[in-house]
């Protein structure tokens, strides 16, 4: 065999293990989800194997799945925006600040090892009737009574917040770190404030981290059922919701299959835009 | 035939020319190796050895009793290792189930005589030989019989435990004689509006819906009106729980102040020492537990483990465990002193105070009432 054609198979046998990964745990499952949509829930039994759109013209023409994707789009969206406000000035003082950031990275780091319902869960302890906040404000005299906060789209939304800011900061953090400091101190020698220097060369600089924290905070709150189920009300549901009960309440495997692939597309069509415009490189920076 | 006089005729064949040296040598062949497999050797293949049932519970005490009562003594009698697996709801176990492989589980303590018909109906049932299971004497025979309506002609499972679905209330809010005057209704009364609670089973919103329309349980004849209460409900609830704990957290913190409740779970709160009541109204959501022998499992193993979890030491250590009464008979065996003192506990023995859902008529609507209260809940 040639030099030649040895180099040019070399990334594909380096590349074998991660292809084969991603074909067997990715594509193959979602085949057979793909295959399982067009499959039909009998009222008892087995499920009616063969190609029937029904579930997907459901999906698809159903006002209570279109209403609820809705909804979901706008909690990722509220939650994104959140995310962006408290993030962003997070990561700027990450980056701006001297000897520490290490320690700063570690305790932004440090939430991810505690499991996610544990860290969801927590709320009730702090927003409760009988929660830390009530306590303290009965304590104070501001209320006389406990005021009910917990179990509504706010603090679903919290809940999101709080899970997913880490990934906003730290996408937000890669991006301001590679920026050079000088041109701001060559901004402000030219006359701008240092308010004018961020708005006109930091932030400009810093968007496609912003974006990326933005892409992933969207496409994770809208893919999570855990959230609305311990801290949402009667109504509050997510879509990833309805493809939990889908399979796991109704055994509507099919209905669940066609669910799940229809945000999987919809999820992908955002990400797919996001890569037309400001492309996907910015994303990996931010995971690295 | 033997296999000498079978080697013998094929080796007269052979010779007088009807059979070629291949085909002569290939069926030899084959002898030997049909041979390898079914005589003593086959002792030796490691698939034919059971050494482990898998068992599926619900986690917490129940494991701990069925560990120290039924596993290990099991264990120490057959050799068979038994692992202990935990699931949070029947749903969802149901769902691993059926995409796995056979024999991958083996017995599950399920929930309600409608789990033993689902699992029947997707084919996940076996046959048991009751003779192997001598503590099935024991049992009810009010719960043995909810089974054989289903499978008339064998058992898959074993009766375990029973308990009621009631009213659970904070008596510091509510009297006992308001909860006896209102009945399910309190669950609908806009006096607790943002204070009251409910499992979000769709099968039990619709049971209280139809207490509260003033209907069966059993045979829901105005589905509209049933709906209706159900959307009374979740207008007025604060919160619809997913798990026993979740249950208990939402009364003890008082975050609610009545919800229908499992009695156990309740019974529970009790013990901690909450002020929490609990009435089974007229008809009452009753239901029962049971250990069912999945398909593909060793059945004679599994049937050997089922006579030692249903030894009366092992039932009554699990029920004060979980606080929900054994499917053990009172009348036949002496149950203790704590277990008459549960909620639900019939000491007849009878179980004809308590209103079990009917498996046909439930499952048969499953399709349907399920989607249509995930639409319910979100405010369609």
């Amino acid at each position: 065999m040639s030099v030649e054609a040895r180099e040019k198979r070399q990334p594909w046998i380096l590349l074998s293990p991660a292809l084969m990964a991603v074909t067997l745990l990715l594509l193959v499952p979602l085949a057979f989800i793909v295959v399982y949509s067009f499959w039909l829930r009998s009222a008892v039994g087995p499920d009616i194997q063969g190609f029937h759109p029904d579930n997907w013209q459901r999906a698809l023409t159903d006002p209570f799945y279109r209403y609820i994707l809705l909804n979901t789009l706008k909690i990722a969206a509220i939650t994104t925006f959140f995310c962006a406000l408290v993030g962003y000035p997070a990561a700027y003082f990450i980056t701006r600040s001297s000897g520490n950031k290490l320690i700063l990275l570690l305790l932004l780091m440090l939430p991810f090892w505690i499991s996610y319902i544990i860290r969801t869960m927590s709320w009730i302890n702090i927003l409760g009737s009988s929660g830390a906040l009530n306590t303290l404000l009965i304590s104070t005299g501001i209320t006389s009574s406990p005021i009910q906060m917990l179990y509504n789209e706010a603090t679903v939304i919290l809940g999101l917040v709080h899970f997913l800011l880490p990934f906003m900061v730290l996408n937000i953090y890669v991006s301001l770190d590679g920026i050079d400091t000088n041109l701001e101190d060559a901004a402000t020698s030219l006359g701008a404030t240092r308010w004018q220097a961020f708005l006109q060369v930091t932030l400009p600089l810093s968007l496609p981290g912003l974006a990326a924290g933005g892409l992933l905070c969207f496409v994770l709150g809208a893919g999570t059922y855990i959230t609305p189920l311990i801290l949402g009300g009667p109504r509050d549901a997510m879509f990833a919701n309805l493809v939990f009960e889908a399979i796991i309440t109704q055994l509507n495997w099919p209905m669940g299959s066609a669910l799940s692939l229809l945000l999987l597309l919809v999820l992908g069509a955002l990400v797919a835009i996001y890569n037309r415009f400001l492309g996907m490189s910015q994303l990996t920076k931010g995971l690295g | 035939m033997d296999n000498t006089k079978r080697y013998e005729r094929l080796l007269e064949r052979y010779r007088n020319g009807d059979l070629d040296r291949r085909s002569f040598l290939g069926l030899i062949g084959a002898a030997g190796v049909a041979y390898g497999v079914q005589t003593p050797f086959a002792k030796m293949a490691f698939a034919q050895d059971v050494t482990q049932v898998r068992f599926d519970g619900w986690g917490g005490v129940v494991s701990e009793a069925f560990r120290r009562h039924a596993f290990d003594p099991y264990t120490a009698e057959t050799g068979i290792n038994v692992v202990d697996g935990t699931f949070a709801g029947g749903d969802e176990y149901l769902a691993q189930v059926r995409s796995s492989q056979e024999g991958e589980y083996n017995i599950a303590h399920l929930s309600g005589v409608f789990d033993y018909a689902r699992y029947v109906n997707f084919g996940l049932d076996v046959e048991l030989n009751l003779d192997n299971i001598p503590n099935m004497e024991l049992v009810m025979d009010a719960l043995t019989n909810a089974f054989r309506g289903i499978t008339p002609d064998h058992l898959s499972a074993v009766p375990y435990n029973y308990g009621t679905t009631g009213l659970a209330y904070n008596r510091a809010y509510i009297s006992d004689e308001e909860i006896r005057e209102k009945g399910a209704s309190i669950l609908i009364d806009p006096e607790y509006q943002g204070k009251i609670g409910g499992w979000s089973d769709w099968r039990t919103r619709l049971w209280y819906a139809a207490l509260q329309t003033g209907q069966s349980p059993n045979d829901i004849q105005d589905m509209e009106a049933a709906w209706e209460a159900i959307r009374s409900h979740r207008d007025l609830a604060l919160k619809y729980w997913g798990s026993g704990a979740e249950l208990m957290s939402l009364l003890a913190e008082e975050e609610i102040y009545v919800t229908e409740g499992w009695s156990g779970r309740i019974a529970a709160l009790q013990e901690q020492g909450h002020d929490i009541g609990y009435y089974d109204a007229p008809n009452s959501f009753g239901w029962q537990e049971c250990l069912f022998v999945i398909k593909g499992s060793p059945v004679e193993a599994c049937e050997e483990l089922l006579n030692f979890m249903l030894a009366p030491e092992t039932s009554i250590a699990v029920a004060e465990g979980q606080n929900y009464p054994p499917a053990l008979d009172g009348t036949k065996v002496d149950l203790g002193d704590k277990i008459p003192t549960l909620p639900a506990y019939d000491p007849t023995g009878t179980l004809e105070s308590l209103t079990f859902a009917d498996p046909t008529y439930w499952n048969g609507n499953e399709a349907e009432w399920s989607e249509t209260f995930a639409r319910v809940q979100r405010g369609f």
